[in-house]
């Protein structure tokens, strides 16, 4: 893949749920092996526009989507398009941590599972692998077995994010997924993202700039459903070109 | 001047005193029964056949046997029925008029009087579909009568596993079937067993319906196919407490009384302590 090729493109996509338009016109590149940020104040969509990459929303009634969202190039919303293989490739991690209610083992092997692999020590051999790259392995090591529910907000929510990476995805989709974790959890997960981004390409929406500012590569800014500025992440915190985003970076509003 | 920590005082023991009025109630109607009803209970009146001369000499097996097989030919009509149709409606069927219908008629059908069941039955399975008076007859009566109950608690069991399970689910690629067998009904199992042995243990008790579809008061064995006609508890201890000639009548209505709320209370007690290993392990 040519560097300037983007992974995910939003070809001015506009979004409703029901009458209610939530995205106008929105553009967007998703640079390969990049931490994306989504920034911009509550109810601006940017968990919609994330949910439109692995088509989550879908599962809500009513939704209407027109423009292009493409993936490799291909057009995710077309009529052929397979949304089980889709969402395998795209992983997703949730707001609030949500463990299934089994063994962390079978947690990180629903995934695999699902695509009917049974064999014991291969199943293993994945679940190792995927907890060692979310950093939870040598915690958990010796309680595979018991409910996941036993773990603390922080490793639960590193348990998700271990699910996901069981299926072996290109993308990983997060959904403010440190707004209900503290300080030094938050700081764990910020620096697996940065680990995994050689491997990933990341997209992660946050209501809190900073953690934008600390991690990603690439920032967008959206506000009332338009894609008002998307740069590298450095010159948009030191010279936004947009006053919106100026006003919002500054802490005007928001 | 009535302060507002008084009123309070006054409200909580109105509520207090209508909990313990209710308790009370359920406990003497137990008690009474148990009182009355112990007398005659033995060895003999539990597992012999029942002596339609001296009932003293007989039991009242067949009667206990009926209402088993009837419980279980219900189970099997009604929960398999009843969960696939909650499932349907609950995670397929989409949110639209003819839905909204379909799930208003199943709440009504729940309210529908049980003879009213009974004479469906009678029509329909005894007389159009020729099963006649039998163990089928009545299961499949009843299993009719059932099925609103255990469709209304699947469908709240299912409403109760939170959308977070099915969203993670679905965002690792699962499609519908595979959430719904892996990430839903697990976790809405011990709900959906609750419901329907709530509404078998219902079944078990209805009198009305089963005498128009093969309940008798006398048969000298026990069924030996679903086609045979059959004795169940309900049915003799009315035969006896209202038209039986022997002086032994009464005190024997109540025992067959007992044996019928020992019978259910057992079901119950064990589905519970089902249920409580279920929940254990879950948390949320």
């Amino acid at each position: 893949m040519k560097k300037e090729d983007a992974k995910i493109e939003f070809r001015k996509v506009n979004f409703w749920y029901g009458d209610k338009q939530i995205l106008f016109d929105v553009d967007l590149k998703v640079s390969e092996y990049k931490i994306t940020a989504l920034i911009g104040p509550s109810g601006c969509g940017k968990s919609t526009l994330l949910r439109c990459i692995n088509r989550m929303n879908d599962l809500v009634p009513d939704s209407k989507i027109k423009g292009a969202v493409l993936y490799d190039k291909e057009d995710i919303y077309e009529k052929n398009a397979d949304v089980i293989e889709l969402r395998k490739k795209i992983g997703m991690v949730f707001q609030k941590p949500n463990p299934f209610p089994m063994s962390i083992f079978n947690n990180v092997a629903y995934g695999p599972r699902i695509q009917n692999i049974t064999d014991k020590d291969k199943l293993m051999y994945i679940v190792k692998k995927s907890l060692r790259k979310a950093d939870l392995w040598e915690e958990v090591k010796d309680r595979l077995g018991l409910s996941a529910f036993s773990l603390s907000g922080g490793q639960q929510q590193r348990l998700c994010i271990s699910r996901a990476l069981a299926n072996n995805p290109d993308v990983i989709l997060l959904d403010e997924p440190c707004s209900a974790l503290d300080p030094i959890a938050t700081a764990k997960i910020e620096e697996l993202l940065k680990k995994l981004k050689d491997e990933k390409t990341i997209i992660i929406v946050t209501h809190n700039m900073h953690q934008a500012k600390r991690i990603s590569d690439y920032t967008s800014y959206l506000l009332n459903g338009k894609m008002i500025e998307s740069s590298q992440t450095a010159e948009m915190f030191s010279n936004p070109k947009n006053d919106l985003t100026r006003d919002y970076l500054n802490g005007t509003f928001g | 001047m009535v302060t507002e920590n008084k009123k309070q005082a006054i409200y909580f023991l109105f509520f207090k005193s209508a909990a313990f009025l209710s308790v009370l109630i359920l406990l003497f109607v137990l008690l009474y029964i148990f009182e009355e009803g112990v007398g005659a209970i033995n060895i003999n009146f539990l597992t012999n056949m029942w002596s339609h001369r001296d009932i003293t000499q007989g039991g009242i097996l067949q009667a206990i046997v009926g209402t088993l097989f009837l419980a279980a030919g219900v189970s099997i009509i009604s929960i398999p029925v009843g969960v696939c149709t909650a499932i349907h409606l609950n995670e397929y069927a989409k949110d639209n008029q003819f839905n909204r219908i379909i799930k208003l008629a199943i709440r009504n059908l729940a309210g529908v009087p049980s003879v009213i069941y009974g004479i469906f039955g009678l029509a329909f399975f005894a007389i159009f579909l020729k099963l006649g008076g039998s163990l089928i007859s009545a299961s499949l009566t009843l299993g009719c009568m059932t099925l609103p109950w255990i469709i209304t608690a699947s469908e709240e069991a299912l409403k109760a596993v939170p959308f977070s399970f099915r969203e993670g689910s679905y965002a690792l690629g699962a499609t519908k079937w595979q959430t719904i067998k892996r990430n839903v009904l697990p976790h809405s199992f011990s709900g959906m067993l609750t419901g329907s042995i709530l509404g078998i243990s219902r079944a078990m008790g209805e009198t009305a319906p089963i005498i128009m579809v093969g309940a008798t008061f006398f048969i000298s064995g026990l069924p030996s196919s679903p086609f045979d006609k059959f004795m169940a508890l309900p049915y003799h201890l009315f035969i006896l407490a209202t038209q039986h000639s022997s002086p032994y009548a009464r005190q024997y209505a109540l025992s067959t009384a007992l044996v019928l709320v020992v019978l259910i209370f057992a079901l119950n007690f064990g589905v519970f302590l089902w249920r409580y290993k279920l929940r254990k392990k879950k948390k949320w």
